[in-house]
């Protein structure tokens, strides 16, 4: 059974409610927020302020992994058995320019899509509350807390603008 | 319903409408899904029964004979890779360009793409004919521990379409994977459940976008480069050699723009009947498919100058074979299939300059099969002609397509409805997420932004 996160859950209609309740949360020192919203958000970005994904160094690995690959890979099975082809060297590079072109993408492409799995899964969501209109018009700003705190973050979230507030956790 | 501007594709609908649309389409199917999914089964069962013929009576049923021992299975083989380019345009090129019009097909395109690759696939397979040792194409050791000729174009050809169809499905899952949390949001019972499990706990939580934005940003990023290597890697299988009318360094171009010409006549083929049986009208206007007949015909020019160019260099080249295959092509025993694939791509193309038509549908669709059959006839000439009359005239001979080249044909567009038809019931055709992208939240202090 997955703990509940103790905290407050806001629903917002309006973007500028959101952008502005996620600010004053910040400024009050609640940092470890949880934003959802049904596309990605310029404004909410914004307001958020974290800095940019480290997906590219995954894709960045990946790339320069496929590219050696591919030149190792075709270099050290033409030696391991040298067959003299169409008159060209037993290592020819210019052919293998296209395989390593190929493992470059390859590689870069599942490490990009690994990056953004473990990257994602670093910060659990796991019992954070969660409603299913955030797919849709509503953005939510989850904020945890303590118990002691959640009554004046609820004040805070609804006179921010939130049509709906609840609290969670025991 | 909630309508879009025909001259935008700024869609007035608000996310719940968009959600509500695409869920739609997802329910109980009309009687005209069922009868084309029924064809599709059926033609596929064609293909089938002609495959086991195949396997027990060898090759020489599809009317492999000398000197043409490339036929219609490399022929279909380029086709169906061609199919699936524009898919990857449309997501991943037009993704970098920011073109807005991309939002409502690119994921049929997508699906169309990994689909037709798919398809594509069989082919190589079908054609070695001895398909139980097709892995001796990947690098592992074959007999005597010889590793594959990694200087053999048809070697980067396996790891070109391999890397493709992986890239491309990798591409089309990721894009899926908030708009299935959409629909699982919106379902009940056992589907809320498959949904929730394949959505894999996406909430749109803000560091789940963080990281998926730039991730899906740079997989776009690796896309492009990659579409426009497969189709020159393609065109590498002929142009590596020194056959007349396949030696020419414009074939990686011409090859290109040729597979991105036929990928969005199928997408038109497709996507026109999808938006009425589907009841997405709404949703993909003829804004969309505007934009994509001017993409169909600015390749389609591209193809009538690369024609031309091809003509012109075996004028000028002097060369007594290559004048010789193009004048076979045009005036030879099969003259109706090069002129067949002039008519279909160069002139019928050039019909899309005029506004009346880009936005005329039924204009459109007819157009579209003219395109498929055109791109399907190239690629025939290209090979047949080529292989037919080579070097040595005492060695010239002509292909002769049998009822087995036929049945994998048929079967192969089975094959590819079968699954295009099942993706679109069980998977949203239409890009929620990115929609809703365009859609501005509403702000309470000067309206939306």
């Amino acid at each position: 059974m997955t703990k509940v996160v103790s905290g407050v859950l806001g629903s917002f209609k309006h973007e500028d409610d959101a952008v502005a309740a996620i600010k004053g949360l910040k400024e009050k020192g609640f940092r470890d927020l949880t934003v959802y919203s049904a596309a990605p958000n310029h404004h909410l970005e914004a307001a958020l302020d974290h800095p940019v994904s480290w997906v590219r160094a995954f894709t960045l690995i990946g790339a320069l992994t496929g590219c050696a690959a591919g030149f190792g890979m075709t270099l050290w099975m033409s030696h391991d058995w040298p067959l003299l082809v169409g008159g060209k060297p037993i290592g020819a590079i210019p052919p293998y320019v296209v395989l390593a072109f190929e493992l470059t993408i390859l590689y870069g492409a599942m490490f990009t899509v690994i990056g953004v799995i473990v990257l994602s899964a670093l910060k659990s969501l796991r019992g954070r509350a969660y409603r299913p209109e955030f797919s849709d018009d509503t953005i939510g700003v989850f904020v945890p807390c303590a118990a002691d705190q959640r009554s004046s973050v609820r004040t805070f979230l609804e006179r921010t603008g939130s049509e709906e507030v609840s609290e969670h956790g025991a | 319903m909630t309508s879009v501007a025909h001259d935008h594709p700024h869609p007035k609908m608000s996310h719940a409408d968009v959600t509500r649309d695409v869920v739609r389409t997802l329910e109980t199917p009309s009687r005209g899904y069922y009868l084309a999914l029924f064809s599709a089964v059926g033609m596929f069962l064609v293909g089938v029964a002609t495959f086991v013929m195949l396997l027990k009576d060898g090759l020489g049923l599809a009317g492999y004979a000398p000197p043409v021992f490339w036929s219609v299975y490399i022929t279909t083989f380029v086709f169906w890779v061609g199919i699936g380019h524009a898919g990857t345009l449309i997501s991943a090129i037009l993704f970098l360009f920011r073109s807005p019009w991309r939002t409502a097909v690119y994921r049929s395109t997508e699906a169309m793409t990994v689909f037709a690759v798919m398809t594509a696939g069989l082919f190589p397979i079908i054609h070695i004919g001895r398909q139980w040792i097709f892995y001796w194409l990947l690098p592992y050791p074959n007999q005597r521990f010889l590793w594959p000729n990694f200087k053999s174009p048809l070697i980067w050809d396996v790891f070109a379409i391999s890397t493709y169809l992986t890239v491309s499905t990798t591409f089309l899952c990721v894009g899926l994977i908030p708009d299935i949390a959409a629909v699982r949001d919106k379902v009940t019972g056992w589907r809320r459940k498959l949904y929730g499990a394949l959505s894999l706990g996406w909430t749109g939580a803000d560091s789940q976008w963080r990281n998926y934005t730039r991730g899906y940003l740079y997989l776009a990023a690796l896309a492009t480069p990659l579409v426009l290597s497969v189709h020159s890697v393609v065109s590498w299988d002929f142009a590596m050699s020194i056959v007349p009318g396949w030696h020419g360094t414009i074939f990686a171009p011409y090859f290109v723009a040729g597979a991105i010409y036929s990928g969005i006549g199928m997408v038109l083929t497709l996507v026109i009947p999808l938006r009425k049986v589907l009841k997405i009208e709404h949703m993909i206007t003829e804004y969309h498919f505007d934009n994509l007949a001017k993409l169909t015909l600015l390749t389609g020019s591209i193809l009538f100058y690369a024609y031309a160019m091809e003509y012109f260099v075996a004028w000028y080249s002097s060369n007594i074979f290559e004048q010789t295959t193009f004048w076979r092509r045009a005036f030879g025993p099969q003259w109706w299939a090069g002129w067949s694939m002039i008519i279909c791509n160069a002139f019928v193309s050039q019909l899309l300059w005029f506004k009346k038509i880009r936005t005329n549908l039924t204009a459109l669709f007819i157009i579209s099969i003219f395109i498929n059959v055109g791109m399907w006839f190239e690629r025939y000439v290209i090979i047949a002609s080529s292989l037919s009359n080579d070097f040595l005239p005492y060695a010239w001979g002509q292909l002769n397509p049998t009822w087995a080249d036929w049945g994998i044909l048929i079967g192969s567009f089975g094959w590819f409805g079968m699954y295009f038809l099942l993706f679109a019931r069980t998977f949203p055709v239409v890009a929620i997420q990115e929609i809703k992208e365009m859609i501005p939240m509403p702000r309470r202090k000067g309206g939306a932004h």
